[in-house]
C-alpha cells in the first residue's frame, strides 16, 4: 500500500507554491488579526503564520501527515484578514486554497463524504437548474408549514449542508413585483450583472432591488444568461478543478467586452471573481479573458457610490430615525480592499443613525460552509460578535454577502429576546426600501 | 522526551494546559528570526505562579529546557527551542492586575499584549512609552525578558526604565520578588535591573510592576526629505544640540527610499539620501515651538522638501514612509534578516557609509532604516535562504558589520537581543571580563543551564578579524 503521509507530501509538493511560502518572514503581525487564534487563546497552530509554518514542513517532509495538521488547516475560515495585516504581502488566500487542494490530492477519502462532496459540489454548486430546483423544493416546505417538522426529520439532507444550517433564516420568498423608483438622468454606462447561485436562487429580491437601484441611477444593466456559481464555494474547499470549470464557464458568456463594468453583490463572489486570472494564469485558451473580466470586477456598493448615490440619498428627507451599523464582509474588505463605500452609502441616510461596529473588520463565522464544518468555532466568533453587536444594539445590522446576511440573522435569532426589532438586510434591499419609503414616484 | 517527565508533568497541570499534537509542536519551533526552527517536546501553558514552580521544580529534577515564549516575535532567536525541551507559554497569565493611581504604576501578568497596556493606560490619561513595532502582538513579558525599545526610545527610554518592579520563578523554583512601587530603592544590588534582558536565561518572569507617566496632552509629526546623508546626520545633531528631545526621530536611507517609493507611489524621489520623521509630543505650546525648530535646522542643513502635518490624518500620511520600510523591503526578496546595530548618535553617517561599504564588498543587498535619534540602526539583509553560498556572504556581511558598529563604540544590539543568533560574537562587545562576570551569574543562578540553554551564551564564540573597510 502507498503510504497515505508519502501522498500528501507530494501532493503538497506539487501543489504548494514554495515562493509563497517562503514571503512569510514569521513576523506575526498576523496573529491578532486571526479570530481562530483569538478564539483558541493565542494557540499558534490556528493562526496563519502557524500555519504557513505547517504547510511549509509538510511539503518539505518535516512533519509527517496526521489528523492534527489537518485539523490546523481545517479551521481557517478563509477569511483573510490576515492578508492587510501582513507586513511582507503574503498571499495567504492562495496559499490556503493550494493548500486544500493538496489535501484533496493526497487524501483517500470515506466513499460517505466522497458522495456529499460530489453531489454538493458536481451538482448544486456548479448547475444554476439544480439549484433553482432545490431552492424551490425548500421554498414549497417552508411555505407549506412544514418547516419544523423537516428540521426533525432531517430532510434537508439532501441539500447543500449550507442551507440546512441556514433553513431557519432563508429569506422570505420574492415578491412577483417591485414598487417602482424614481428615475435619475441616463449616464454612458453599460454594466454586467453576475447575479451569483445563492443570490439569483435565495436572495433573488435583492438581486432585483440591485438592478433596479443601477438602473435608478441611470445605467444600464445586462444579465448574461446561463452563468454559473462563481466558484468560490468550490475552491475555498480545495475543489480547485471544479472551481475553474465554472470560471471558465463564466468567462463564456461574459463575453460582451464593451460593458465598463462587472458588477456583483456579494462580497464572497467579488472576491473569487477578481482572482479568475490569478487562478486560470496559466490557461492557453482563458488566461486573457480572465484578465479582462477581473480588471472590470466592480462591487455594488463601490459602483453605486460611482454613480452618484450617496448625492441622491442625501436629497431625501426621511422622518422615521434607525439605528443601523454595519459588518464587513472579510472577502469584500481584505481581498478587494472595500470598506469606506457601504459606510459611505449608509451615512448618507438621515433616516438613519449610523454607528460603527466595534471589531466589524472580523469574520462572523459565517465563511463559505465553515459553519457547518467547524461549528463550535463558528458559534463562538459569533457569539463574540452578537456581544459587539448587542453592545451598541442596532436596528439594522448591514451586510453585503449572503452568508454573513444569514449569519448575523442567525446571531440575532439567539440573542433577540431583549432585542425583537432587530433584523439584518443586505445594503441593496436597505437602500431600495429606503428610497421607495421616502419618495414618491 | 523521557516518558516519566511527560507524566509527571500531565498530573501537575492537566492535558487542557498542553500542546502535544505535532501541529501545536511545529507551531511552537520558531520565532521570527530566519533560519532558525527546532520542535520543542512540550508546550505549556502554566495559570499562575505555583503552576510556574512546579513546572520548574519538575524540569530542574529531570534537566528539561525551559524556554518562556511570549508572542514569538523576536529577532534573534531567543525563543526558538534549539536544544528542545520544554515550551511555557503566558496565555492564561494574561491579566491586568491592578492600576495604582497613587502610585502610578501597572502590576501586570506576563502574557499581557503590550497594545492592550497602551489602550488601557491611556484610557485612564496615563501613558505607558515602550513601542516596539510589534506591540500589537508582542507580550508584556517578552519586552521585559528582551529590554524592547521601540520609536519612542530617545526619549522616553526603553522597557527597563519603566519595570520597577519583578516576581521571578528561580531555575531552583525558589519565588524571588525585587522590587516595587518605589521610585527609589537602593537596598542591595539591582536585581531587577539584572533580570530585565536576561532573556529567560535566569528565572521565568511571572509578574511586572511597570511605571507609568502621564499622558502627553498635543502631539505633532513632520517629516524632511534631504539629499545627502551627512545633511540628514547633521539635523539630527543639531536639533539635539538645540536642546530638543523629539519623541521620534526616524530615518530611512536611500536603498529603504526606493524600496518605498516602488511599494506605495508615494512621490519620493529616487535619488533622495535620506528621509528624516521628527514627531514631538508634550504641552501644546512646546511641541509647536519645538516642531517648528526641528523644521528650521532641517531647511538650514539644507533639507531639500519639508512637511508639517496640520490633522491626524495627514500625520498617518506623512508616517507612511517610516511605517512600511520594513514591508517594502521584505517584499523584494524571500529571506529577510533585521539587524539591530547601535552606534553613538554622532556616528549616524558614518555607520550607514560603513553599511553600504559592507554591502558591496560582499554583494549583498542590505539597506538600513532606524531610530536616528538614539543611534539604533536596522541595516535589512535581502536574501534567500535556499542560496547557501549567498547565505554565506550575508553571515560575513553581518559580522563585518558587529565589527564596524563596535570600532565606532557602539553595540550588536540596541534591542533585539543576543539569542542565539548573536551569541556567537557577544564576547566582542563584552570583552573576557564582561563575559566572565556574565558566566559567573548563569551558572551561580541556573547551574544545571537549563533556563534558555544556549541563548546568550554560545558553546563557542567567532574569532574577531579585524576586517578594514573601504577607507
Amino acid at each position: 500500500m502507498v503510504n497515505n503521509a508519502e501522498l500528501m507530501q507530494k501532493a503538497f509538493e506539487k501543489t504548494v507554491d514554495e515562493d509563497l511560502l517562503l514571503d512569510c518572514m514569521r513576523c506575526g503581525f498576523c496573529l491578532p488579526a486571526c479570530p481562530t487564534y483569538i478564539h483558541t487563546n493565542a494557540e499558534e497552530a490556528h493562526s496563519p503564520r502557524g500555519r504557513i509554518a505547517l504547510m511549509k514542513a509538510v511539503r518539505d517532509g518535516k512533519v509527517v501527515w496526521d489528523a492534527s495538521i489537518e485539523e490546523s488547516f481545517n479551521m481557517c475560515l478563509g477569511c483573510r484578514a490576515c492578508e492587510p495585516a501582513c507586513p511582507a504581502g503574503v498571499q495567504y488566500g492562495p496559499l490556503i486554497e493550494q493548500t486544500r487542494h493538496a489535501i484533496q490530492l493526497g487524501k483517500t477519502r470515506k466513499p460517505l463524504e466522497k458522495a456529499v462532496r460530489g453531489a454538493t459540489f458536481d451538482g448544486l454548486f456548479a448547475n444554476q437548474k439544480a439549484m433553482t430546483g432545490a431552492v424551490n423544493l425548500v421554498r414549497f416546505y417552508q411555505k407549506s408549514g412544514l418547516q419544523k417538522v423537516t428540521r426533525k426529520i432531517g430532510f434537508l439532507n439532501l441539500f447543500p449542508p449550507f442551507m440546512k444550517e441556514m433553513e431557519g433564516v432563508l429569506p422570505e420568498p420574492a415578491k412577483k413585483s417591485l414598487p417602482a423608483l424614481p428615475q435619475l438622468p441616463k449616464k454612458q454606462i453599460h454594466v454586467s450583472f453576475f447575479s451569483g447561485c445563492l443570490m439569483d436562487t435565495l436572495f433573488l429580491e435583492t438581486n432585483r432591488k440591485t438592478i433596479a437601484l443601477l438602473e435608478m441611477l441611470g445605467a444600464k444593466v445586462t444579465i448574461p444568461k446561463q452563468q454559473q456559481c462563481c466558484g468560490a464555494l468550490h475552491g475555498h474547499s480545495g475543489e480547485m478543478d471544479k472551481a475553474k470549470r465554472n470560471a471558465r464557464a463564466n468567462l463564456d458568456v461574459f463575453t460582451d467586452d464593451s460593458v465598463d463594468y462587472i458588477v456583483n453583490n456579494a462580497g464572497g463572489c467579488g472576491a473569487f471573481l477578481a482572482e479568475y486570472d490569478h487562478h486560470l494564469a496559466h490557461d492557453p485558451v482563458y488566461e486573457k479573458r480572465a484578465k479582462t473580466f477581473t480588471e472590470k470586477q466592480i462591487d455594488v456598493s463601490s459602483l453605486l457610490v460611482k454613480l452618484g448615490l450617496p448625492e441622491f440619498l442625501q436629497t431625501l428627507q426621511p422622518t422615521a430615525r434607525k439605528k443601523i451599523t454595519y459588518q464587513d464582509s472579510c472577502h469584500l474588505r481584505n481581498v478587494n480592499g472595500v470598506s469606506e463605500e457601504p459606510r459611505q452609502i449608509l451615512k448618507s441616510m438621515t433616516g438613519f443613525e449610523y454607528e460603527e461596529l466595534v471589531g466589524a473588520n472580523t469574520c462572523c463565522g459565517s465563511a463559505g460552509i465553515y459553519n457547518i464544518l467547524q461549528p463550535e468555532m463558528a458559534d463562538a466568533i459569533l457569539e463574540t460578535k452578537m456581544q459587539h453587536v448587542q453592545d451598541i444594539n442596532p436596528d439594522i445590522v448591514v451586510t453585503a454577502n449572503p452568508g454573513c446576511l444569514m449569519q448575523m440573522q442567525k446571531g440575532i435569532q439567539a440573542t433577540c429576546s431583549h432585542h425583537g426589532d432587530q433584523t439584518a438586510t443586505h445594503i441593496a434591499d436597505l437602500v431600495f426600501d429606503y428610497i421607495v419609503e421616502n419618495t414618491s414616484v | 522526551m523521557n516518558a516519566q517527565f511527560l507524566n509527571e508533568l500531565t498530573e501537575l497541570l492537566g492535558k487542557e494546559n498542553m500542546k502535544t499534537t505535532q501541529a501545536q509542536l511545529l507551531a511552537y519551533s520558531y520565532d521570527a528570526t530566519a533560519n532558525f526552527q527546532a520542535l520543542p517536546d512540550v508546550v505549556v501553558s502554566p495559570r499562575h505562579t505555583e503552576d510556574v514552580v512546579a513546572i520548574v521544580k519538575l524540569c530542574d529534577r529531570y534537566e528539561v529546557p525551559i524556554v518562556p515564549r511570549g508572542s514569538g516575535t523576536n529577532l534573534a532567536a531567543g525563543t526558538c527551542p534549539t536544544q528542545g525541551g520544554l515550551v511555557m507559554l503566558f496565555n492564561h497569565m494574561n491579566q491586568i492586575l491592578e492600576l495604582d493611581a497613587d502610585n502610578l504604576t501597572l502590576t501586570v501578568q506576563p502574557g499581557v499584549i503590550t497594545q492592550t497596556i497602551h489602550e488601557y493606560v491611556e484610557s485612564k490619561g496615563l501613558f505607558y512609552p515602550p513601542d516596539p513595532s510589534s506591540m500589537k502582538i508582542s507580550t508584556i513579558g517578552g519586552n521585559v525578558n528582551e529590554n524592547s525599545g521601540g520609536l519612542r526610545g530617545l526619549k522616553y527610554g526603553v522597557t527597563k526604565d519603566y519595570v520597577l518592579g519583578l516576581t521571578v520563578v528561580l531555575p531552583s523554583g525558589e519565588v524571588l520578588t525585587c522590587g516595587g512601587k518605589l521610585a527609589k530603592d537602593v537596598a542591595g544590588y539591582d536585581l531587577k535591573a539584572m533580570l530585565v534582558g536576561s532573556e529567560g536565561t535566569l528565572g521565568i518572569i511571572t509578574e511586572i510592576v511597570l511605571k507609568l507617566i502621564p499622558k502627553p496632552v498635543a502631539q505633532k509629526t513632520a517629516i524632511a526629505h534631504f539629499d545627502s546623508l551627512d545633511a540628514a546626520a547633521e539635523t539630527v545633531s543639531q536639533i539635539i544640540a538645540a536642546k530638543i528631545i523629539p519623541a521620534t526621530l526616524e530615518f530611512l536611507d536611500n536603498g529603504t527610499i526606493q524600496a518605498v517609493e516602488e511599494f506605495m507611489h508615494l512621490g519620493l524621489p529616487l535619488d533622495l539620501q535620506a528621509f528624516l520623521l521628527m514627531e514631538q509630543d508634550g504641552e501644546e505650546a512646546q511641541v509647536e515651538r519645538d516642531v517648528a525648530q526641528m523644521i528650521e535646522i532641517a531647511k538650514e542643513n539644507g533639507a531639500i522638501f519639508t512637511a508639517v502635518a496640520e490633522s491626524e490624518a495627514e500625520a498617518m500620511k506623512l508616517k507612511t514612509g517610516r511605517r512600511v520600510a520594513l514591508s517594502a523591503l521584505a517584499r523584494k526578496r524571500p529571506t529577510t534578516i533585521l539587524e539591530d546595530a547601535t552606534v553613538p548618535r554622532s556616528e549616524l553617517a558614518t555607520m550607514v557609509r560603513a553599511i553600504e561599504q559592507i554591502a558591496r564588498d560582499y554583494r549583498v543587498q542590505i539597506s538600513t532604516f532606524g531610530h536616528a535619534g538614539d543611534g539604533n540602526l536596522h541595516p535589512t539583509c535581502l536574501t534567500d535562504v535556499r542560496d547557501a553560498e549567498e547565505m554565506e556572504r550575508v553571515e560575513q556581511a553581518f559580522e563585518a558589520i558587529f565589527d564596524a558598529s563596535l570600532k565606532l563604540g557602539g553595540t550588536l544590539t540596541g534591542e533585539h537581543g543576543v539569542g542565539e543568533m548573536k551569541s556567537p560574537y557577544l564576547a566582542w562587545r563584552l570583552g573576557e571580563e564582561g563575559m566572565f562576570v556574565m558566566r559567573a551569574i548563569k551558572q551561580s543562578i541556573d547551574p544545571k543551564n537549563i533556563m534558555n540553554p544556549n541563548k546568550i551564551f554560545a558553546k563557542s564564540q567567532k574569532l574577531r578579524v579585524v576586517i578594514h573597510h573601504g577607507e
